[in-house]
């Protein structure tokens, strides 16, 4: 095989990592390395150092280890099938990748995922080694993202979470009958069952034995996973029904959603056309309202439907709700100040605080930073009344984008 | 009366005038606030004659607040903020009440100053400048900060890049950390550092994590305004990234194309070899 150059590898192994939506480096502790003997710091908020042309953040070092791999997951640009230029690092190369990059404040620390070679064991001890040679002999107290392999044995999880701020497994695809058909080698199983193992090991770390040992460290910025969207027919509500039983049962930080995208030399399985990517952003917004909202998965979509791609979905379910708008927001509770469009949790908080001095009034919510537009139909207090605004047939049109003549060519 | 604060500490000189200020019971609107050296008032007179003292009572929440909004540009912030500290200790208006327009103003500065110091602490692209056989490894960089916050933006890099030293300079002041000290003083070479090495592979890596079936560049824009750019290694690449993006989605529905042409960042890869 031709030797590659560390550019050259970079090149390969940061393409093929790219299809990763998480760059999150939040969560979890915080260190620092004031004392000299070492390098790196984290905050728990996350700092995006740069962002790309397609939108994306980059906060992390994203690169494969190796983008050779035995399995043949159809919707994977790495998949053993495909015909992509292989490379592969060693783990000095991704050790001092990281820190050089770190030092010149390129980035928050390192996410780093992998083909699998040999054996998920053998990948996964690789990657391991990586994590370690930062954190022991580089003294690197930045973050560290790991891709845990699903089929790897406990005790390289085990230490994967001891090196490591965040594990993540990736579920894939929404339902098994889609991972059966287009991962043939993985089962939902053994990625149920590395959660959680993940979500067990993080709580035990978390606390004390009756005489007050602690358990070793493990991933406190918790585990996330990523489902691709579009390379399969699973409706919007399969997929948040799904996401929220990942929520509840194996405790995860995030479920992040990619729009399946077309890859240089595509299976023939899969559709070659792009799901919107609107469909995407929908659904980050309706995680959004499952997680910070109190919005529960059923509400936003039926099991069959799919969500809204013209009006986002807290708009949609205020509307298909009008019975009960409008809100009076000098009255109502948290709970329901939190359903009106237009009013997200932060204006709520400065609602509820404002509210306790005096009685608000329409040009208060303004000062606050509610996006009126949005929230007029549905609210009700001094200086403001919908009317007959909430019950109007056409209210859904108020916001909705205007219908677009089709092009006659 | 004319007040001219220093430029290194400014907030710290600000809170103790205040505390004469009050103590004296000096109106806001007969203070004239500059930074450095400042231009003579032409109108300015002697001290003003004292009035009633305000004691100052304010919560910790306010003081970090107006601390912070200190560090906007706007020239006329320091008087504003000094007015709202004798309103707040009279319990004339409340902190973080929104309807009053002068406390919207400082909590809107607030909030862009903290913006800025966020954009500041992920924005800063260091050089190496490792003297040779030098035991410790340095590194340099310039950063053009739309208002002054270099002072409240350092102590982040101090907790992060220990065990180096590493300076950073604006269009006025510089903080430097040496054998983990740090200290602030004026800058003297408007300039940046010199390229390095590994900046090459960082724009490898810049062009190769894009992904160009998602081209979304308003969404880049909004989170990394033009405005910084002239000072990031990988922004030159942007516009070549943006122009190339649909060749490359068109070469990827054709499965014709051979593999290596298909693969995004090849033209970059095959100019390294």
């Amino acid at each position: 095989m031709v030797q590659r150059t560390l550019p050259e590898k970079l090149s390969i192994l940061a393409d093929a990592a790219k299809y990763d939506a998480s760059c999150a480096s939040s969560g979890g502790e915080r260190r620092g390395s004031r004392d000299g003997k070492g390098i790196g710091s984290t905050t728990g908020a996350g700092i995006c150092h740069a962002w790309a042309p397609d939108g994306r953040c980059i906060s992390l070092l994203k690169v494969l280890l190796t983008n050779f791999c035995i399995y043949d997951c159809a919707y994977c640009i790495n998949r053993v099938s495909s015909r992509v230029e292989r490379a592969r690092f060693s783990v000095e190369e991704v050790v001092s990748l990281t820190l050089e990059f770190y030092r010149r404040n390129y980035i928050e620390g390192l996410f780093l995922s992998s083909g699998i070679i040999r054996s998920p064991d053998d990948t996964m001890s690789e990657m391991v080694r990586v994590a370690r040679t930062l954190r022991e002999r580089e003294h690197f107290r930045g973050y560290i993202h790991l891709k845990t392999i699903p089929d790897a044995a406990p005790e390289l999880i085990a230490e994967a979470g001891k090196w490591a701020d965040r594990l993540s497994i990736n579920v894939e695809l929404p339902t098994e009958t889609a991972l059966t058909q287009l991962a043939p080698e993985k089962s939902v199983q053994t990625i149920h069952g590395a959660m959680a193992e993940v979500k067990a090991r993080g709580e035990a770390a978390k606390d004390r034995t009756a005489r007050g040992t602690r358990a070793p460290r493990f991933a406190p910025a918790g585990q996330s996973t990523q489902m691709i969207v579009g390379a399969d027919p699973a409706t919007d509500g399969e997929i948040l029904r799904k996401s929220s039983h990942l929520y509840n049962r194996f405790a995860l930080r995030r479920v992040y959603y990619s729009a399946f995208s077309p890859i240089p030399d595509a299976s023939r399985m899969l559709p070659l056309i792009q799901p919107p990517l609107v469909r995407e952003h929908r659904l980050y917004q309706a995680d959004w309202l499952m997680r910070n909202y109190g919005f529960d998965a059923t509400e936003i979509a039926p099991p069959t439907g799919m969500l809204d791609l013209q009006i986002d979905p807290k708009l949609a379910w205020a509307l298909a709700h009008r019975a009960l708008f409008p809100v009076d927001v000098n009255r109502a509770p948290r709970e329901m100040l939190l359903r009106i469009p237009g009013i997200g949790p932060r204006s709520v908080e400065r609602i509820l605080k404002a509210r306790r001095h005096r009685t608000l009034r329409y040009e208060d919510l303004l000062a606050i930073g509610c996006v009126l537009k949005h929230a007029e139909p549905f609210i009700t207090l001094p200086g403001w009344s919908p009317r007959a605004l909430p019950d109007d047939a056409n209210l859904r049109a108020r916001f909705a984008p205007a219908p677009e003549q089709l092009s006659l060519f | 009366m004319q007040i001219t604060l220093p430029r290194i500490g400014t907030v710290a000189a600000w809170r103790q005038q205040v505390r004469k200020l009050a103590a004296a019971g000096i109106d806001p609107q007969a203070v004239i606030w500059s930074v450095g050296a400042a231009a003579p008032d032409l109108f300015a007179t002697a001290a003003p004659a004292p009035g009633v003292a305000t004691p100052l009572m304010l919560s910790l929440e306010a003081v970090d607040g107006i601390e912070m909004a200190l560090l906007h540009s706007d020239p006329e912030r320091f008087s504003r903020a000094h007015a709202l500290v004798l309103r707040l200790s009279k319990r004339e208006v409340r902190w973080g009440d929104r309807s009053d327009p002068l406390m919207r103003r400082l909590l809107d500065q607030q909030k862009a100053v903290g913006r800025e110091i966020h954009k500041m602490h992920g924005f800063v692209r260091f050089r190496e400048v490792s003297p040779p056989g030098a035991n410790r490894r340095a590194f340099a960089a310039w950063f053009e900060p739309d208002h002054p916050v270099l002072e409240a933006a350092a102590p982040f890099f101090a907790r992060r890049f220990g065990d180096m030293d590493w300076l950073i300079a604006t269009p006025t002041l510089t903080a430097r950390c040496e054998a983990g000290e740090m200290r602030i003083e004026e800058t003297e070479a408007r300039q940046p550092p010199p390229k390095d090495a590994a900046e090459e592979l960082w724009r490898v890596y810049f062009a190769s994590i894009f992904n160009p079936a998602r081209l979304m560049v308003k969404a880049m824009k909004s989170h990394m305004p033009q405005k910084y750019w002239k000072n990031l290694p990988e922004a030159d690449l942007i516009p070549d990234l943006i122009r190339s993006a649909e060749t490359r989605v068109r070469a990827m529905h054709d499965p014709s194309a051979p593999a290596p042409e298909t693969l995004p960042g090849g033209r970059m890869r095959k100019k390294l070899r």
